[in-house]
């Protein structure tokens, strides 16, 4: 395989694996501060022993985050060193900003959150909690700053020559707030939230199946729910708002989700399969859908694949196609759940509907695989620009690191990632199948697993 | 070209890189130190407390390497990625070993089985050597030059050219300082039998740590005596590399005297000060071509714009007191010895 091909494979398989875990960060981050809070205002121990057991929960993820993440920031040097010459320029100062601002935040309080429940006041403790939630949160938002201005980049030009040349900030405001930036920074922290929500509703969820820690149970699965309501509806809104973005800013990108070849009135599939030879759809669609989204009228043409050289479209409109519509998919399933939960729980009747509380023990995946598929979309339907209109990606992969360095790396990583998901996923069950404290004992008290 | 006290900002981002890779060094160095020793602790208990002894404080620690990483991105990207494309196979390693050690501390107390725990305690203390090892080995490439070729990018190919001899004196030095240190760190957070074990096994870290000092010393001087040139046209500047020794000897003066913390301060300051003679000895360059003078990477071949630095000094300026008092915090609060509760790995 050439060097281009096997530097994305690598690039997208270590960034995927370590977005398993920021999601659930973000999201875990939040159900602590809320209970911790709910503990600190009622001083009802049951919330201590949840903000603990979830405390333990988010330190397993964080650490994985962690370790995976260290390696993204590496690989833009190893595997992308003429992207990193064109960009550093640009791109460092928000990576030092989430460096310096978020990243320290999170870390260093992360270190009283986990030891610190004997050796600090409550309230500082509490500090400690938001701090990492917060720290959690801004990481997100200078990443994706990033990774925006490469979507949509603003606030620079481009100085120097041939292989020397490279992007130079001449706004960092404009930079920071480039079209893309503010939907879809708000786009990834709903995607988060709702992860950690709905992991913490599987949890509970399955004790409640189980008839455990029942009472603890029902108040973290009810935060949890309206947690998890409020952010899928809100990111019903989010995802048009960058849809709507995308249109404007990114066309192909837009036609390749798609799949809309011939300039015209748009049609939205609700699930289909593209032709990309012979540049055809099949599938279930509403005609003139994806114009209506778009400019509140079915008739209004929208910018087709055609307007672009064949060299500029992106190449696999399938893959493009596929992965945003199951993400779309995925967001209406979660807001027809949440809802109907939200509705059972009105009716009192929640707690006793045995097959919905199964629903979400493994509906727990789904915001996991949206946020993936959400991803792959975004940045393939980029392709075949690394930096939108001005970079390919063809032109960015180290020039001197060869196949068989990527190869062994590549196969490194996969070893390593495979034996780190098996314990993840192994010690993330043992946790939860031993619960927030030990049943034995006739006072709950926390657990000291 | 603006200037901060009369330093241009490529040299004041040379500075910060310095002292943000010289913080890192000494805070990362401790727990990669402390990790090394760590086989020769037989005790599951006395294991369990030296990872203790690290346990809320190397995630803080490695804060320093991603915001150092990251300035040296942001600051002067060609170099970034000139160096870490050149040393792949050994980046490639050293991502692989800090996952191994993260992932050692955090599995290692969730099972109780024998196989378990000592395969963690395999994995973090091998990983934690071969850190620090490895952040030698980089800078003794660092000091000695690369093959930078056209466009600036690395010209050499292979998996294991990074492994030349100053380099790897260059990271034996680095991997037995940081015992040392790690070993002083040991013995502020230890008590009882543990403590007197790490004291003496301390002492033939010094000894190996003493002679790998004297042994780089030479091979630098035989080696690389271009980076010893600045200090033949200041004189002035011998003070710092004079006062490496002094440091060395304190530290182990506080040892004998039973003040590890002082003794810590003391090898905190023989890293600081070996770094800065190192930081010295190559500036303006920050990678010397060793096909074509023209191709060496200097600071302003390298360097972002100017409106760029501004701008992150600006984020630096706001950033490093916190992170400062960040890690000052950290370090407060988990003074004192190692006292496993329910909480502790």
């Amino acid at each position: 395989m050439d060097v281009e091909i096997l530097a994305r494979i690598q690039f997208a398989f270590t960034v995927g694996f370590h977005y398993i875990f920021p999601p659930l960060s973000i999201g875990l981050g939040l159900l602590m501060v809320l209970f911790e809070g709910m503990y600190l205002k009622t001083k009802n121990k049951e919330y201590e022993i949840l903000a603990k057991f979830w405390t333990k929960i988010f330190a397993l993820t964080f650490v994985l985050g962690v370790s995976t993440g260290i390696v993204m920031e590496f690989e833009f040097g190893t595997n992308w060193a003429r992207y990193s010459r064109f960009v550093g320029d640009v791109f460092g100062s928000p990576l030092a900003a989430e460096g310096v601002f978020a990243f320290a935040l999170e870390s260093t309080f992360l270190g009283i959150l986990i030891f610190g429940w004997n050796k600090t006041k409550p309230i500082m403790h509490f500090i400690s909690t938001i701090g990492v939630f917060l720290g959690s949160m801004f990481s997100a938002v200078w990443i994706v700053v990033a990774n925006s201005w490469q979507q949509t980049p603003t606030g620079f030009e481009i100085r120097g020559e041939g292989a020397m040349a490279r992007a130079e900030i001449t706004d960092f405001w404009a930079m920071v707030f480039n079209p893309s930036a503010v939907d879809r920074v708000l786009h990834v922290w709903i995607g988060a939230l709702i992860a950690g929500a709905f992991l913490v509703l599987s949890v509970h969820a399955y004790y409640l199946l189980k008839g455990r820690f029942v009472e603890i149970s029902k108040k973290a699965f009810l935060i949890a729910l309206v947690v998890a309501t409020i952010f899928s509806l809100s990111q019903l809104h989010s995802g048009h708002a960058s849809a709507v973005g995308v249109a404007e800013n990114q066309p192909a990108k837009l036609a390749a989700l798609e799949g809309h070849y011939t300039t015209g009135p748009g049609d939205l599939y609700l699930f289909g399969w593209v032709n990309n030879d012979t540049q055809e759809v099949t599938g279930v669609k509403i005609p003139g859908g994806l114009s209506f989204l778009l400019h509140y009228d079915f008739k209004t043409p929208v910018v087709g694949l055609d307007q672009f050289a064949k060299e500029d479209q992106p190449s696999q409109v399938n893959a493009v196609f596929q992965t945003y519509h199951l993400m779309v998919i995925i967001g209406m399933t979660l807001i027809g759940l949440t809802l109907f939960a939200c509705f059972m729980w009105w009716r009192k009747k929640l707690f006793d509907t045995r097959w919905l509380l199964l629903a979400f023990v493994f509906a727990v995946i789904l915001p996991q695989i949206a946020n993936q598929v959400g991803w792959i979309a975004a940045e393939m339907g980029r392709q075949p620009w690394i930096v939108y209109g001005l970079l390919r990606t063809s032109d960015a992969f180290s020039a001197t690191v060869t196949a068989p360095q990527l190869m062994f790396s590549m196969i490194m990583f996969g070893i390593v990632y495979l034996l780190m998901f098996v314990l993840f996923v192994y010690l993330l069950t043992k946790k939860i199948l031993h619960g927030p404290y030990d049943e034995a004992s006739t006072q709950p008290s926390v657990s000291t697993l | 070209m603006e200037t901060i006290l009369g330093l241009d900002y490529p040299s004041v981002w040379f500075i910060i890189i310095a002292v943000l890779f010289i913080g890192y060094a000494i805070l990362d160095g401790y727990d990669f130190g402390a990790g090394s020793w760590h086989l020769f602790f037989k005790d599951n208990t006395e294991r369990r407390i030296a990872i203790n002894a690290v346990g809320p404080l190397w995630d803080g620690n490695e804060v320093w390497l991603v915001i150092g990483g990251g300035a040296l991105f942001a600051g002067f990207p060609l170099m970034y990625a000139t160096l870490f494309s050149g040393m792949y196979v050994p980046f490639m390693l050293f991502l692989l070993f800090l996952i191994f050690r993260a992932i050692s501390i955090e599995f290692r107390s969730k099972e109780p089985m024998i196989w378990w725990t000592k395969t963690w305690d395999i994995s973090y203390s091998v990983s934690s050597g071969m850190l620090a090892l490895l952040l030698g080995v980089v800078l003794g490439n660092v000091l000695q030059g690369m093959q930078v070729g056209d466009n600036f990018d690395y010209a050499g190919a292979g998996f294991f050219e990074f492994l030349t001899p100053y380099p790897l004196v260059i990271g034996l030095l680095s991997l037995t300082l940081m015992m040392w240190h790690g070993a002083l760190y040991l013995m502020y957070k230890t008590e009882g039998a543990m403590q007197q074990q790490i004291i003496s096994l301390g002492k033939k870290g010094f000894i190996l740590f003493v002679v790998l000092y004297i042994a780089a010393t030479l091979f630098t001087v035989y080696a690389t005596p271009q980076n010893l040139s600045v200090f033949h046209s200041n004189p002035a500047f011998w003070l710092f590399p004079l006062h490496v020794p002094v440091a060395i000897a304190l530290s182990y003066i506080f040892y004998t005297k039973t003040k590890y913390v002082y003794g810590f301060i003391c090898s905190s300051l023989t890293i600081g000060l070996l770094l800065i003679v190192a930081a010295m000895g190559v500036f303006p360059n920050l990678l010397v071509s060793t096909i074509d003078p023209a191709h060496t990477i200097t600071i302003y071949n390298a360097a972002s714009s100017e409106k760029t630095l501004g701008i992150m000094l600006l984020i630096v300026s706001i950033g490093t007191p916190l992170l400062i008092a960040y890690t000052v915090i950290a370090l407060y609060i988990f003074r004192g010895k190692v006292k496993l509760d329910e909480t502790s790995y």
